[in-house]
């Protein structure tokens, strides 16, 4: 699969004060980046292609792209 | 070697381990949490008659039964489906935290093994055409041999897609969806009530299940394809405007798949079943019963593949044909008529409601409403009377 050139200052953020741990954004995933660990989210910034699906799928609003420090 | 790995212990995965074990397999039921049933993803409403041909009804996971349902249109029509068998109630509310530890309980009853807080992380075949499961419990990692591996890990599944199945959800085939448990609200507990409109629930609807008499399941799903808000935007927006007055004493949110039936649910070794096989029904977004056909169904190939030593996706998809044939049949009619609704503006949809309105329609079903509403309206719903009659 042609993966888009992501930004190289930008990462998906999680809100895990918001976060629910329910899983939607990982069902969407078509890279498999984002993965579900009991209720801890995790996003592989390698695999990840910023497509942001998973920032609209989340009914939390827990997602958003921000620049790295 | 287990004759059968399950991965996930919600409804269809318990089912499939007990009915597996019962048939006399030996059987391991792999839970990612440290708690079967907890963190819940669900609205836990069920038909009774439904859930009684998969186990046997207690109490204790009764949460409450009502009668009927009241459906909403935008403009506030209201359609009212009850059945008249009195003291008959047709639906369960479920206390999910109850009954998916008593359904894991069953299949270790039933002889299975069973971890919890364990992942399934990954899968590799071997060759003597078993395949070799990895496992992390609490950080240590380690391998189970598997005849068969049964992907009952719900919506964010991962064994599809180690077994090569892609079951990714577009953002139109998934209900973003967040619940309030509202409590000290006022409502007929004897009813389930749903709230349609592009407004309010754009692709999806607003639902109100009680948990008893002043306590409810208030949700809403959403089409994230569709949905100018986030959910919790809209339900909070409508819970102000019309029951100001409860408090929220539980927050739940979650996916449901709403991709209707897929093309296979199996592959060499693995089987998949419940929100893993995208099985929630793309109409009422529920899952529970047909999860639990799925085990019933997985459970059972199981045991005849073991019997005769065939572990392919050739001999597996027995299983496709018997959830296709079976509820199968109705996903993939719902899902032309959730096209058919995502296509209806907020008039259409006020328009079929007073079509019906003022019937009882004496009967709690998709099948039974959609009836009314092509005899009442047949042009607008030509396109999909067959499907119906």
């Amino acid at each position: 699969m042609a993966r888009r050139r992501k930004p190289e200052k930008e990462k998906i953020f999680i809100n895990r004060f918001r976060c629910a741990y329910c899983g939607a954004c990982v069902a969407v995933c078509k890279f498999n980046a984002n993965e579900l660990i009991e209720t801890f989210l995790i996003i592989d910034d390698e695999k990840c292609t910023l497509c942001k699906t998973c920032i609209k799928v989340c009914p939390m609003n827990a997602l958003e792209i921000k620049e790295v420090a | 070697m287990y004759d059968v790995v399950v991965v996930g212990a919600g409804p269809g995965g318990s089912t499939a381990a007990r009915i597996a074990a019962e048939k006399g397999l030996n059987v391991l039921l792999v839970e990612k949490r440290q708690e079967v049933g907890t963190p819940v993803r669900c609205a836990e409403g069920v038909s009774k008659e439904a859930i009684e041909k998969f186990v046997e009804i207690d109490r204790k996971w009764i949460a409450a039964e009502v009668t009927g349902a009241k459906i909403y249109a935008p403009d506030g029509t209201e359609i009212v489906m009850a059945e008249e068998m009195a003291g008959n109630e047709v639906g369960y509310v479920l206390e999910r935290k109850v009954f998916d530890r008593h359904l894991a309980r069953l299949a270790v009853r039933a002889g299975a093994d069973m971890i919890v807080k364990t992942t399934a992380t990954g899968m590799k075949k071997k060759e003597n055409g078993a395949v070799e499961v990895f496992l992390r419990k609490m950080g240590e990692e380690f391998t189970v041999d598997a005849k068969i591996v049964i992907g009952a890990d719900g919506v964010e599944s991962r064994i599809g897609k180690l077994a090569g199945i892609d079951t990714t959800l577009k953002l139109g085939e998934i209900e973003s969806c967040i619940q309030y448990l509202m409590a000290g609200i006022e409502f007929d507990p004897e009813y389930c009530y749903f709230w349609l409109g592009n407004e309010i629930a754009p692709g999806g609807y607003i639902w109100l299940f009680p948990k008893g008499k002043d306590a409810a399941n208030f949700g809403i799903g959403v089409l994230p394809s569709m949905a100018k808000k986030k959910p919790k935007d809209y339900l909070d927006d409508f819970v102000a405007k019309n029951f100001g007055s409860g408090e929220i004493v539980e927050v739940v949110a979650g996916g449901v798949p709403v991709k209707g039936p897929i093309e296979t649910a199996v592959a060499d070794n693995v089987m998949l079943v419940g929100d893993a096989a995208r099985h929630a029904d793309p109409i009422t977004g529920g899952g529970i019963v047909n999860a639990m056909k799925a085990g019933f169904f997985a459970g059972s190939v199981a045991a005849e593949a073991v019997e005769r030593k065939d572990y392919s996706a050739r001999f597996l998809r027995k299983y496709d044909e018997l959830w296709m044939n079976d509820f199968g049949k109705t996903l993939h009619r719902n899902k032309i008529l959730q096209q058919k609704l995502l296509k209806m503006d907020d008039k259409t949809l006020n328009k079929l409601a007073k079509s019906i309105a003022g019937y009882n329609l004496k009967e709690m079903s998709v099948r039974r409403i959609v009836m009314e509403l092509i005899k009442h309206n047949p042009r607008l719903l030509w396109d999909i009377k067959d499907l119906f009659i």
